[in-house]
Parts: structure tokens; sequence; C-alpha cells
């Protein structure tokens, strides 16, 4: 039964991908690739590439492409529900547990110890993305330009993040692309 | 129209975030926390927390809780839909022309430059957290628990979900009085 297969395989993507949709990439491979061979590893990887150069979450992206693949709409359908749903009743049962018990002295306390752990999570998060970001070919100088620039808008001038990020979406569209080398000042970060 | 306002929040997060799920955490927060008003910093961390710990994809698990939480199942697959749908939708209608361009120095220059901007609102996140955390329990506790988680997860590599249960057991049983 091909639409069980499609259920199980996100199940278990679902289930053991621990960090979020890009962590759990190598999982849907583990899947889609070794287990069922609903693609070799070449199309995995060109299907890796397309969804990250498109925006938005990446597990749900892959598995509603490769559950269309498979199984038509219906094969998308249950490759979605299949890897978020799960989750997400879990999430709502223990939230709304912890908030029956709000009140009480110890779920303050244990609510305001989880505070630092995330900030903590947040800043490693941080610091991979300003990492990634200068040793792409953007380099330190303009990773650390374009950092205090959005800092200064958002945080100062309240303009909204989807602004910033639009506009450099559309400024990296329409670019020329330097292979020429006449253009100058970019240079030397490329290869 | 509440339907409408969740389909929002998580439409424009679903549909900036480059770079997968965690990239869209701080517009989520944007979005659910400064511009709506549905949860406060605090109740975002707890979210976040439970999030982290629990195995799947962290946007959907975000959008499917709020939405649940602001207006039943029904808010919840609205919330679900918007985050994954746009997207997924893209991905499909576009994917013959992408094949041809996934190379192309345009779309790789597309996810580099938003990066630093995607680190500026991680950072933002980090602070306000971290502020918040120093006016509930003072500087010590959020240092010394910082501290610690940090050398945890990242020294010796513990599972977050276990240094996230380890801060509850702390917290329930120091910081409760």
């Amino acid at each position: 039964m091909k639409q069980v297969d499609i259920f199980v395989a996100f199940f278990r993507v679902g289930m053991l991908g621990y960090g979020g949709g890009p962590s759990s990439i190598p999982l849907v491979y583990k899947e889609v690739v070794d287990k069922y061979k609903w693609m070799d590893s070449d199309e995995f990887g060109d299907i890796v590439a397309i969804g990250n150069a498109l925006p938005g979450p990446i597990a749900t992206k892959l598995a509603g492409y490769i559950g269309y693949r498979v199984g038509g709409i219906v094969g998308m359908l249950n490759a979605l529900v299949a890897s978020t749903v799960p989750t997400i009743i879990m999430m709502i049962f223990l939230l709304n547990a912890l908030n029956a018990y709000k009140d009480e002295s110890w779920v303050k306390g244990m609510a305001a110890a989880v505070m630092p752990v995330v900030a903590v999570m947040l800043a490693v998060l941080t610091w991979d993305y300003v990492k990634k970001s200068w040793e792409s070919t953007l380099g330190w100088g303009w990773t650390l330009l374009f950092v205090v620039a959005s800092l200064i808008l958002m945080e100062f001038a309240n303009i909204h993040p989807a602004i910033i990020i639009f506009a450099l979406l559309l400024g990296a569209l329409l670019k020329k692309d330097s292979r020429s080398g006449d253009q100058g000042k970019k240079e030397k970060h490329s290869t | 129209m509440i339907y409408l306002k969740i389909f929002w929040a998580f439409f424009v997060p679903g549909i900036l975030g480059y770079g997968g799920g965690p990239a869209s955490i701080p517009l989520i927060e944007n979005e659910v926390v400064d511009r709506y008003g549905w949860l406060t910093v605090h109740e975002f961390s707890e979210v976040m927390a439970l999030g982290n710990s629990l195995p799947g994809p962290i946007a959907t698990k975000m959008a499917g809780y709020i939405g649940y939480e602001q207006a039943g199942v029904l808010g919840a697959a609205v919330g679900v839909f918007a985050t994954a749908a746009p997207s997924l939708i893209l991905m499909l209608a576009s994917l013959g022309l992408l094949m041809k361009f996934k190379e192309s120095p345009k779309v790789k220059r597309m996810t580099i430059s938003v990066r630093p901007v995607i680190a500026v609102l991680l950072g933002i996140m980090t602070y306000d957290f971290f502020f918040s955390s120093y006016e509930s329990v003072g500087m010590w506790q959020t240092l010394f628990i910082g501290a610690v988680s940090f050398f945890l997860m990242e020294k010796w590599k513990v599972h977050p979900a276990y240094v996230i249960a380890g801060a509850l057991v702390y917290g329930g049983v120091f910081l409760g009085g």
C-alpha cells in the first residue's frame, strides 16, 4: 500500500527529527532513497537544493513534494499530515497541562528556569547565522555592514523585517552577475 | 476575522523565512508577540522551549499550537496551512524552472543576502529573552542557568530535551519559592 508507506515514512521523519526541519533532511533521505527507493540520491539532492532556494519551512516542502510525486494530491496531503500533526497534538496536550497549573509557584519557577535555556539556544542559532554569513561570498565586511544596517532599520526606525528582507531579495535578483571582472569592489570576495 | 489574522500571522513568516523553519522563528515572534499580542515574550519562550524539546518541524508546531490556542482546531489548521502551503505551491509550480536555475548565482545570492538579517532578528530575540529572564529571576540565576545549559548543549552535546527537562526540575525546586 503506497499511501500507508508514505504515511509511515513521514511519520517516522516527524517523530525522530529533533531540532526542526533542516536537521530532519538526512532522515527524509534515509526513508525516501534508502528504504523505499522512490528516487535516487542525485534527484533527492536536486530537490533539497531547490527547496533551500525557496522560502518557508524545508520539512513541509520536502514532504509535500515527495508525497505528491509518489502518490498524487492524496500522497501530498498524507505526507504533510504525517510529518506535522502528531507533534502538534503532543505540543497542545503538554502546554495545556502546564497551563492548568499556571498559578502554582513551582510551575512559575519551572517556566522561569526555561527562559535562560531558550536564550542560549537562540544565541547559538544567532552565532550560526553570523558565521555562515561571513564564510559565504559576503565576507565579514558585508556581513557586518548588513547586520548593523538592518539592526538600525528594525530597532530604531521600526521598519518591519519583511520590508528589509524583500528589498534584499529584490537586490540579489536584480544585481548583474559580475563574472566579467569589470565590476570592481565585490570582486575580492568571489572565487 | 480571527482566521484571517492567523493566516496572515503565519503566511508572512512562511514566505519570508529563508533557510527553513528555524529561520522563521523570529518572524513568527514578530507577528504573534509584537503585532497581534497573542502571547507575551514569556509565553512565547515556553512554546519555543517545548517546541524544541519535542520532535518534528518547528514552524508547523508553533503555527499549530498558537492557531489552536487562538481559534481551536480550525485555527490550528489555518496556521499550518498558512505556514506550509504557499512555499509548497511555489515549489510544485516552479520546479521545472528552478531545476534549470538552481546553480544560478542569483538564486544562491538570495539565500546568502538574507542571512545577516535573520541573524539580527535572532540576536534581538536572544536579547529579549535574556532581559526578560533577568527581570524575573535576576542576573545570577540567569547567568548560572544560561552557562550550565550552554556547556551541556554545546560542549558535551547533551540533547536539548534533557537540558529543558533539567531546567524544569531545577526551576520547580529552587525558583518556586
